[in-house]
């Protein structure tokens, strides 16, 4: 999130899209509805069934799976074509006004430089005109026929309102209504907000669902102030901790890069990633990167990490430079026989990843498994699953007994970035350990036989600082998150070697700070007093910041980007919500994005976007993969054959994994109905955890289908049957639920009905409770992520 | 909260059918699950049972105008003033607390079942195992404890609240102001007044198993208020509760509407 969750309370519009947060959110859920109650905020609902979040909404816009692109783009277009916009905003604090490359072309889908043998750009064209000195060339009254207003307005010039109807389904007038609610937000008083989670990820599109989004915020001024921002909700107490501390295998903690091969020395890897600007008024926050990138080295290796030796970079792990190693990635290649043992700590992919008979097979070919839960589940245990003849599988499986959450101390990161320290509430039994420790025995065992046999390059394994425990030999949680935060390796002026570092504009780069995560820099005191256990309740603007409780990052920032909330001399657009003020001499409110002035001063004063090399946000985005402007396609399965927008169908950037298993049926008579995988609220993902617990299975005991009632009608399904639902890869049974929270859609003047089901479920437990919605998807996913399209396929459903 | 009357308050309008509610009211009451099936819906068990005292119940509802809305009601005890339940126990294991609850003590209970039909709002229910019948009792242990019933603690939304009766009552009916077009409160004007009321948004008759008059039947106030001092001086639990029996058994049932109408998914 931009902002936090409090924050919603703050929203005149909250747009819930890609979320179905009053099940799956139920305390943020508070939040939206204060903002309801208090503040007369409009509600909206964009989703293709009617669920919880919508019974509680103002109203809802049922849409067709994968088509939220469709409906965003022709948002851009009214926003732009009815002047909408905050001018102010958009001239000074977005690349709007920026030229791009005259070369630049966005024709029928496509953008300049793609190609389509090698799936491809050659984006050399999506660059901006630069004038002598170096620095993007602007036009500021938005006229120039290649800057990117123009261009955006170009571009989205198809996404008529007739055109987002026939794709998604949803009735000319409810679109019109959604955008003339939603832009209203656009004046300098209100503020809209977007509420997303998997349901816009879980797409081959799903970066740019964001990305669109995202330019939709920058147009009505929406980012950067209260009530505003680009807010993912997150699925789990601790994902934004998970990926803050670098679960992803393309990035390094804090969201340093992942080194790639080519990259043999830490001055070429930093030089690579330290961003450049010859524009005085941008910070240009990455500049400062090889502080973190030394710093991060310093606490990986500690001692044996030196300047001659680049601080131990030629001992880090390299990808090879443009290939994935996604869950999917990792699940293909282990089906080939190329993997041949997995730590699984967790997670339950034989149910949670995409296109379970793949995924189950593959498993098969391992021989071993680590896996680390606080139960059995059904990858675990896949060796007995259903049409498994355990006497063929020589894959050897361990199962250790986890910690759970509260049996452990240590810090969870809510999507805000609000990051709560919180304490051990009971031991873990039997067995159990936390997973620190489990990797902490582990990793003894692997550097003694490192340390006795040598092997292949041991360094790595043996250069390791290794020292996270506390007296009694058991893993220390605050010691950890201290060599997170980072400390001093040297006495300063200010520090003493030992010392904390209470900042992450502290680091450096010479090798005499260490920090595991540069955005934790600042998550103690200097002296070591631990902030994210901080629980102030005082509210000093009394916009629900709550700067004393927890730490948030960056810094204690409740809202990025927030001088973006500010005019140019720095006083607030809308004075009713003073998140940040410049009084001539400091800011004050939230804690700002930096200290200079705003950007009136011309010597001294910065842009807003600080993170950005141009400080400015992207309108016009050319680090995406499939281009700078978010393009409607449509999914890799679903019922139309021909995109009413473009010759491309499909993401061209997409590419398929090439084994028996990896099926589609697109436009397909056998597969006539469009569907979506959710979870629900007494579940939580695979239902590793919250199967074992009788009081939720017996509120949710079974795999289901929500069909709707003329569907099901067509079919002669009657409510509480069992039917059984197939796509081209696989084969769920499962009981009917019949509804009218699922209506059936016209797509380009043809009836389309959609179905969805939740993958709770897995064979092992409870017993007969129906197995994982999974076999009926695809293992294809974004290309910008790879995170898989669960959220749009194409099934046929039938009475059993 | 000690010692006053308290009322527990349900606004509809902001339920968001989470049920934590449902969740933390078996924690608390340390209640079993029962094995359920998916039997088309997400109300689950599917219906009160002696181990569930409080049930969300989903309903799709198409309303005057034609627009579609999905219902959700939060039911279980109404702990009603004039309490039926309490009028017929022969054995006073259903009884008032201080607070205006009726609480219920399974050591007295003999299993009459008469409390079963006496109740306006199709609440107790029978443990065959037990021969005892199972409600919620507003969670007593808590209230003494000047702590909030557990369903109101996990409610995220602020759907649920408790606090003293008139200050409640007058939140009830500035809520339903504010959500205007046809919102009413329920349940402060009948039985002497509940103790548990709702924010209802939609029409009484929108939700089905809601009495839109409810009110102890008949046969019990001739029970309570003409023959039960008469059998009382004639002595013998037993012989009273068989004539209550008689009565509530007879000919014409008490409630006689308990059913749900229409469709609940």
């Amino acid at each position: 999130m931009t902002n936090h969750y409090i924050d919603l309370k703050n929203s005149d519009c909250i747009l819930i899209m890609g979320s179905n947060a009053a099940e799956h959110h139920p305390i943020a859920f508070k939040w939206i509805l204060r903002a309801r109650d208090e503040r007369k905020a409009t509600l909206i609902h964009v989703d293709p069934r009617y669920t919880r979040t919508t019974a509680r909404c103002d109203y809802h816009v049922p849409l067709r799976s994968g088509t939220d692109i469709a409906l965003l783009g022709g948002m851009i277009k009214y926003i732009l074509d009815n002047n909408l916009i905050q001018e102010e905003y958009v001239k000074h604090y977005t690349n709007a006004t920026f030229i791009v490359n005259a070369n630049f072309k966005s024709e029928d889908g496509l953008f300049s430089g793609f190609d389509a043998e090698k799936k491809k750009y050659d984006k050399s064209t999506w660059t901006f005109e630069k004038d002598e000195t170096g620095i993007p060339k602007r036009d500021l009254t938005l006229q120039h026929p290649n800057c990117v207003y123009q261009l955006l307005k170009q571009h989205y010039a198809r996404y008529t309102i007739e055109k987002v109807s026939a794709i998604t389904g949803v009735p000319a007038d409810l679109i019109e209504r959604v955008y003339k609610d939603y832009a209203s937000t656009g004046t300098k008083d209100r503020a809209g907000t977007i509420c997303y989670a998997l349901g816009w990820t879980h797409h081959t599109v799903g970066s740019q669902n964001i990305r669109a989004m995202s330019i939709i915020q920058l147009l009505l001024g929406n980012i950067g102030v209260c009530g505003g921002g680009v807010n993912a909700l997150r699925g789990e107490p601790n994902v934004q901790g998970s990926t803050d501390h670098a679960i992803l295998y393309n990035i390094l903690p804090g969201y340093l890069k992942m080194p790639t091969a080519p990259i043999q020395t830490l001055a070429e890897y930093n030089e690579k990633y330290t961003t450049k600007t010859n524009d005085p008024q941008s910070a240009n926050w990455y500049q400062n990167y090889p502080k973190y990138s030394v710093s991060f080295l310093k606490a990986l290796f500690g001692e044996a990490a030196q300047p001659e030796n680049d601080f131990g970079y030629s001992w880090l792990p390299k990808i090879e430079d443009g290939k994935a190693y996604s869950l999917m990635h990792l699940f293909d290649e282990m089906y080939k026989g190329n993997i041949k043992g997995m730590f699984c700590y967790g997670s339950n992919p034989a149910c949670s990843a995409p296109n379970s008979t793949k995924v189950r097979a593959a498993l098969q070919r391992l021989k071993w498994m680590v896996n680390v839960n606080i139960f059995d589940n059904e990858t675990a245990s896949f060796w007995k699953g259903p049409g498994v003849d355990s006497k063929q599988v020589e894959t050897e499986v361990f199962l250790l007994p986890a910690a759970s959450s509260l049996e452990k101390a240590g810090s969870q990161s809510n999507s805000g970035r609000w990051v709560q320290w919180k304490n051990k509430i009971a031991n873990p039994p039997g067995d159990a350990l936390s997973d620190g420790d489990i990797v902490m025995r582990i990793m003894d065992e692997v550097r003694a036989l490192y340390a006795a046999e040598g092997g292949v390059c041991p360094e790595p394994i043996l250069n390791l600082k290794w020292d996270y425990r506390d007296a009694k030999g058991n893993f220390d949680f605050l010691k950890t998150a201290k060599q997170i935060n980072g400390y001093y390796l040297k006495d300063n002026e200010t520090a003493k070697k030992g010392d904390l570092v209470p900042s992450f504009a502290l680091l450096a780069a010479d090798g005499s700070t260490a920090c595991g995560n540069w955005l934790m820099a600042g998550s103690f005191t200097q002296k070591g007093e631990n902030k994210m256990a901080a629980r102030g309740l005082d509210d000093p603007t009394g916009l629900g910041l709550y700067p004393n409780w927890s730490y948030a990052w960056p810094l204690n920032r409740r809202i990025i980007y927030n001088r973006a909330s500010c005019d140019l001399n720095g006083k607030p657009f809308n004075p009713k919500m003073k998140l940040l003020e410049w009084t001539g001499e400091k800011w004050v409110g939230d804690v700002p994005d930096g200290p200079w002035p705003p950007v009136s001063d011309k010597k001294a004063g910065k842009y807003p976007f600080i993170m950005k090399p141009d400080g400015v946000a992207s309108i016009f985005g050319p680090g995406m993969a499939e281009g700078p402007f978010p393009e409607h396609y449509e999914p890799m399965e679903g019922p139309l054959n021909k995109n009413l927008l473009s010759g491309q169908l499909t993401n061209p950037m997409v590419s398929v994994f090439k084994t028996e298993l990896d099926k589609f049926a697109n436009a397909d008579t056998k597969f006539p109905y469009v569907c979506t995988s959710y979870s629900c609220t007494e579940h939580w993902c695979s239902g590793a955890l919250t199967r074992w617990q009788s009081w939720l299975t017996e509120m949710q005991p079974e795999a289901y289908i929500e069909i709707g009632e003329k569907l099901a009608a067509e079919l002669g399904i009657k409510n509480g049957e069992k039917v059984r639902v197939d796509s081209v890869r696989g084969a769920v049974k499962c009981v009917a639920m019949v509804t009218k929270r699922f209506q059936p859609f016209t797509i380009n003047g043809k009836v389309i009905h959609q179905v969805g089901l939740p993958f709770n479920y897995g064979w092992l437990f409870p017993k007969d409770s129906g197995d994982s919605a999974n076999f009926l998807t695809a293992a294809v996913g974004c290309p910008n992520t790879f995170c898989p399209e669960y959220k749009a396929f194409m099934v046929n459903v039938s009475k059993l | 909260m000690s010692n006053m009357e308290l009322v527990k308050m349900i606004d509809l309008s902001r339920c968001t059918a989470c049920r934590g509610c449902q969740v933390a009211c078996k924690q608390w009451n340390e209640l079993p699950a029962s094995k359920t099936k998916n039997w088309g819906s997400y109300q689950n068990p599917a219906d009160l049972e002696w181990n569930t005292w409080t049930l969300i119940r989903f309903q799709e509802y198409v309303d005057a105008k034609g627009r579609f809305k999905w219902l959700f009601r939060k039911d279980g005890c109404m702990h009603c003033t004039d309490a039926a339940c309490v009028k017929v126990c022969p054995t006073q294991a259903l009884y008032h607390t201080e607070f205006g609850t009726v609480a219920f003590d399974p050591e007295r209970c003999i299993g009459c079942k008469d409390c079963i039909p006496a109740c306006p709002f199709n609440i107790p229910r029978f443990n065959e195992q037990t021969k005892k019948i199972g409600k919620c009792d507003l969670c007593l242990s808590r209230l003494r404890a000047n702590k909030p019933p557990a369903c109101v603690l996990s409610c995220p939304t602020g759907a649920l609240s408790i606090g003293p009766k008139a200050e409640m009552i007058e939140k009830a009916y500035k809520r339903a102001k504010a959500l205007g077009e046809g919102a009413s409160v329920y349940g402060d004007k009948f039985v002497g007044g509940t103790h548990v009321i709702y924010v209802l948004p939609e029409p009484v008759s929108a939700y089905p198993g809601l009495p839109e008059n409810p009110s102890v039947p008949l046969p019990i106030i001739l029970w309570k208020d003409v023959l039960k001092p008469a059998s009382v001086i004639a002595g013998g639990g037993v012989l009273a509760a068989a004539f209550l029996h008689y009565i509530l058994h007879g000919p014409k049932r008490p409630v006689e509407d308990t059913q749900e109408g229409g469709s609940e998914i």
